[in-house]
């Protein structure tokens, strides 16, 4: 079986993201670009599939500009067997929105023919064959879902903990095999029906206060969070 | 009077055609206010090529750096104009016994007097500066140095210290009849470390010579100035120069590693840590090839041996081993620091996958993010944090000869539990004994052994954690009494 696992390259976790003056989107000059920590969790979780004998490739792909291929030779560095990568330059008149990038996943898919679909963080199902057992996360506890292949699964951030890319790994990837396709080779035609008005930073939260009573809180809870 | 020296000598980088334009233009700036009546001797490019700017850059930086000797020997004092300045009636005057005294410990090659070859030390190379000294001195080594000055010394007979005579404040002639003690023989290079780049030589060797010297080795004088083929690095070290290249390597005092100098009563103080190269022990100085490969964007080489990581794994919270598969011996984290992400990593990767061919680096994980960093560093800063729970901490903090710094924990070890970390770059070794708890047994294992073995392989007891109350008595080892009783006064 082969597995396919979509990853991206964002804006490093540890970075904190500020919103460009002109509130067209986030500032991604000069700031420290890795692999989606979702993203790292799925190629590990193909690669432990992978060891554990379910699978036989597992094949990353990503969709983005040239500079794209640092976070496929990072999957590769981990242990994915060859990657592709979908070319997309930011282009505002092309914005690569979740329709398109769901669009270029599923033609993605068609032509590799996996077994499993592993994602970061968006669901998407499609059609069934063979069986797989999965656990997830609900309130209140795990629910186990017997789901039939191929199938595709999204990942959590405690399923596992994302091995390091070793130096002999790192070496490995440098020869393994990106290819390189662009969205009209996969017949997809990107385009947008939704408009990006302004994008903003989430209101900032307030400062905490320190109260000398307890009168002085029940005061505030009835009064000002009106929670009493 | 300095005479040996060590200098830091940085790689060679790319950077040397920027220079090259700036000594283009303070060609320019010379030929306009360079006196005709220069003698020839003095009228290399070299010594012309000081700017005008360069030159008041010197003059402020030598101000407050004017030498000042033990009271004893004649004080002098810098001003635009040195006539003002009155003859001390205290100081003696040269007589037949004191020449025939000089001649006994110099030969007489060392000794000249005649008045032409007197006369061109008499004067600075400007001509706005002349004394009127009857004696030049020409000695070879530190102890006819120290002879010089303590005869002097117990004479009352003032002294002027000259190297390359390029200053342009009158610091290096005399201003009466002080007798001139040149540096000019002292030019050999004593020994040259291409491992750690570090140069150990004489303090009259010529600025430009040193520069040839290094280059072949592949590496760069921290230090660039126009009067380069003249000058002498021990004029440049007591000076302090500034330079061509200040801005990329700081200042000159901060890349000395340590000095050899003569007190004007002919007391030699001995500063110079030695670090002479030694093949024995562990091959860490490979390793230290980093430095020399990554050159401008290292910024930090630390290293740790695998107790160190066991320590962390075992006590640290949320730690991963980067690298579970191998149990090696040690342990190097390397971060790089650069204005150009792409090129700093292909800088890094390329140096670590020829490390890795050159058999010098056995395994090795590369952070793919900030918090993969930040998880190496977890382990790094941890181990102090991981070896207090363990129960008492003896704690060193050595510096020493960066081949020899892991041979005593190898000798610790023979007694009792012990961690070796620490800063690779700076030869740093924070050495940790582990035991159940403090006890004066334990202790009486390790010192004074510690002390004794970092005096004798003439490293620091302290390299940065400071003496404070527990080493405040130890100083004894790391610096000489002279050294000490120096700082006490100062």
């Amino acid at each position: 079986m082969k597995i396919l696992v979509a990853v991206k390259r964002v804006v490093d976790y540890a970075v904190k993201v500020r919103v460009k003056p002109d509130r067209t989107g986030v500032e991604t000059a000069n700031v420290k670009m890795s692999m989606n920590p979702f993203c790292e969790i799925a190629v590990e979780e193909a690669l432990r599939l992978r060891e554990a004998g379910a699978a036989a490739e597992v094949v990353a792909a990503t969709i983005g500009p040239a500079q794209s291929a640092d976070t496929l030779r990072t999957a590769l560095a981990m242990g994915a067997d060859r990657a592709v990568h979908v070319l997309h330059d930011a282009d505002p008149a092309r914005p690569l929105l979740p329709l398109a990038v769901a669009k270029i996943l599923r033609a993605v898919a068609l032509e590799e023919k996996p077994g499993l679909v592993i994602l970061g963080k968006q669901v998407i199902l499609d059609k069934e064959k063979q069986k797989a057992t999965v656990e997830r996360e609900v309130d209140g506890g795990i629910e186990t879902i017997c789901l039939d292949l191929p199938a595709v699964i999204t990942t959590d951030l405690r399923l596992n903990q994302p091995r390091y890319a070793t130096l002999p790994n790192i070496m490995k990837a440098k020869s393994k095999v990106i290819k390189k396709i662009t969205p009209q080779e996969l017949n997809v035609d990107i385009r947008s029906d939704l408009e990006v008005v302004e994008v903003n930073e989430p209101p900032k939260r307030k400062a905490g206060v320190i109260l000398s009573s307890v009168d002085e809180l029940l005061d505030k809870l009835k009064n000002e969070a009106r929670v009493l | 009077m300095p005479y040996q020296f060590r200098i830091a000598a940085a790689r060679r980088c790319v950077l040397t055609t920027p220079l090259n334009s700036q000594r283009g233009r303070n060609y320019a700036t010379r030929s306009s206010s360079s006196p005709a009546s220069l003698p020839a001797s003095r009228r290399s490019p070299q010594v012309e090529t000081m700017s005008r700017r360069a030159a008041e850059r010197l003059l402020r930086r030598l101000g407050p750096l004017a030498v000042e000797p033990p009271a004893r020997v004649q004080k002098r004092t810098f001003s635009t104009t040195a006539t003002h300045i009155q003859r001390n009636p205290a100081y003696s005057v040269l007589n037949s016994d004191d020449v025939s005294y000089f001649k006994s410990i110099l030969g007489d090659s060392g000794v000249v007097q005649d008045e032409d070859r007197v006369a061109v030390a008499n004067v600075d190379w400007m001509g706005k500066y002349r004394g009127a000294s009857q004696l030049l001195l020409l000695p070879k080594s530190t102890t006819e140095v120290s002879k010089i000055l303590s005869y002097c010394n117990s004479r009352r007979l003032a002294v002027v210290p000259q190297g390359g005579n390029t200053g342009l404040v009158g610091g290096s002639v005399p201003v009466y009849d002080e007798v001139i003690v040149s540096l000019v023989g002292m030019d050999k290079i004593i020994s040259f470390d291409n491992v750690n780049g570090i140069l150990t030589c004489e303090a009259g060797c010529v600025l430009e010579n040193l520069s040839t010297f290094v280059e072949n080795e592949g590496f760069i004088m921290p230090l660039d100035l126009g009067a380069k083929g003249s000058c002498h690095i021990g004029g440049n070290i007591s000076t302090n120069a500034g330079g061509l290249r200040f801005i990329r390597y700081g200042s000159l005092h901060g890349n000395v590693l340590g000095l050899e100098v003569v007190l004007a009563n002919g007391t030699v103080l001995d500063m110079l840590s030695t670090l002479r190269k030694d093949n024995t022990g562990y091959d860490l100085k490979h390793l230290f090839i980093a430095r020399r490969n990554l050159g401008e964007i290292l910024s930090a080489f630390e290293f740790m041996d695998h107790h160190c990581i066991d320590l962390a794994m075992k006590h640290l919270e949320g730690v991963q081993n980067p690298l579970p598969a191998s149990p090696y011996k040690f342990y190097v984290l390397i971060e790089t620091t650069g204005s150009d992400e792409s090129y700093d990593k292909a800088k890094l990767e390329a140096f670590l996958l020829r490390s890795m061919e050159d058999g010098l680096v056995a395994d090795g994980v590369i952070a793919q993010d900030i918090s993969q960093a930040s998880n190496f560093w977890r382990i790094r800063e941890g181990i102090s944090e991981a070896s207090v729970k363990v129960g008492a901490v003896y704690k060193y903090d050595l510096s020493i000869p960066v081949e020899k710094l892991y041979d005593i924990v190898e000798e610790m070890r023979i007694r009792v539990e012990v961690l070796g970390y620490g800063h690779l770059g700076d030869g740093n070794l924070h050495l940790n004994i582990l035991s159940s708890k403090y006890d004066e047994s334990v202790l009486a294992q390790i010192e004074p052994f510690v002390y004794e073995w970092t005096s004798a392989q003439r490293g620091s007891i302290s390299a940065e954690h400071g003496l404070g109350l527990m080493k405040a008595e130890k100083i004894h080892y790391s610096k000489s009494p002279e050294a000490v009783s120096l700082s006490m006064v100062s």
